[in-house]
């Protein structure tokens, strides 16, 4: 099945541009990236729970974010500032991965009524450098080759024991 | 040794993405390549080059000219490579769908 994210990412250049046309109209798309609670489920995966620690929707507001693994360790912490907050039509704030060397990103997510019961997300993602969008590009790559790894070194160390 | 180049840049570029379309279905020589573009012909040449150094294009010499073909296992290779990212989002906001959908209203 095809896709239905599309991601341009240039040569060179250190930006790129996330399109998504959604099958709901533009106010619960906006809502999705309003309300805590659901911006907490989408970030849980079968592995983490997301929550966020702060969250202040509005100019000059802040959020931060954090992932915990089943044992309630923390694997991943995010924060950022909100420079705009426009309800169904735009958003733009910083993201920053917390201990990481990936730096700063800015983010603008635009919101596009297209019919009445769908609408567009244009999300345009500025890095600090070409390197670092690079970077940033290959880590659900790297991500998916550490899973599996330590899913490995989990089997090795389960057999070990006895 | 040189270093490899990094694929993942050059297929980032809108004119060698351009040159991998046009080869995709047959090999063709470089003078031909070249009279699809508006660039210099240097200019083709060095994408060429490009392409051909991190091994998405291969290269067979026929008589005095040389012809370009897509390597179809490299190629893959790119895709599957970024593919992870945009799985990453696509996933993401599949959730963000089937959650709206359920969605009812506080008040």
């Amino acid at each position: 099945m095809e896709l239905k994210t599309k991601i341009n990412a240039e040569n060179g250049k250190q930006d790129l541009v996330i399109t998504r046309d959604f099958d709901l109209p533009v106010e619960l798309l906006f809502r999705a990236h309003a309300e805590p609670e659901i911006i907490e489920q989408v970030m849980t995966n079968p592995y983490t729970t997301a929550k966020l620690l702060k969250f202040e929707p509005k100019k000059h507001g802040s959020y931060q974010l954090a992932s915990s693994d089943a044992e309630g360790n923390v694997v991943f912490r995010a924060n950022g500032t909100i420079h705009e907050f426009s309800p169904n039509k735009k958003i733009i704030r910083t993201f920053e991965m917390e201990n990481t060397p990936f730096g700063v990103q800015l983010e603008v997510y635009e919101f596009v009524p297209l019919t009445d019961d769908t609408s567009r997300l244009n999300m345009h993602v500025i890095y600090e450098s070409a390197a670092q969008r690079d970077e940033v590009l290959k880590l659900p790559f790297a991500y998916g080759l550490n899973m599996a790894h330590n899913r490995i070194e989990e089997i090795f160390k389960q057999t070990k024991i006895n | 040794m040189n270093l490899r180049r990094d694929v993942f840049q050059a297929i980032a570029d809108p004119t060698r993405r351009a040159i991998l379309m046009l080869v995709a279905t047959q090999s063709m020589a470089a003078g031909a390549i070249a009279s699809n573009f508006n660039t210099a012909r240097p200019t083709v040449s060095k994408h060429l080059q490009i392409l051909t150094e991190c091994q998405l294009l291969e290269q067979t010499q026929n008589g005095r000219e040389i012809y370009y073909n897509i390597n179809a296992i490299k190629m893959k290779e790119v895709a599957d490579f970024i593919e992870p990212f945009r799985k990453m989002w696509d996933d993401r906001f599949n959730k963000l769908e089937t959650i709206m959908k359920q969605y009812k209203p506080k008040k």
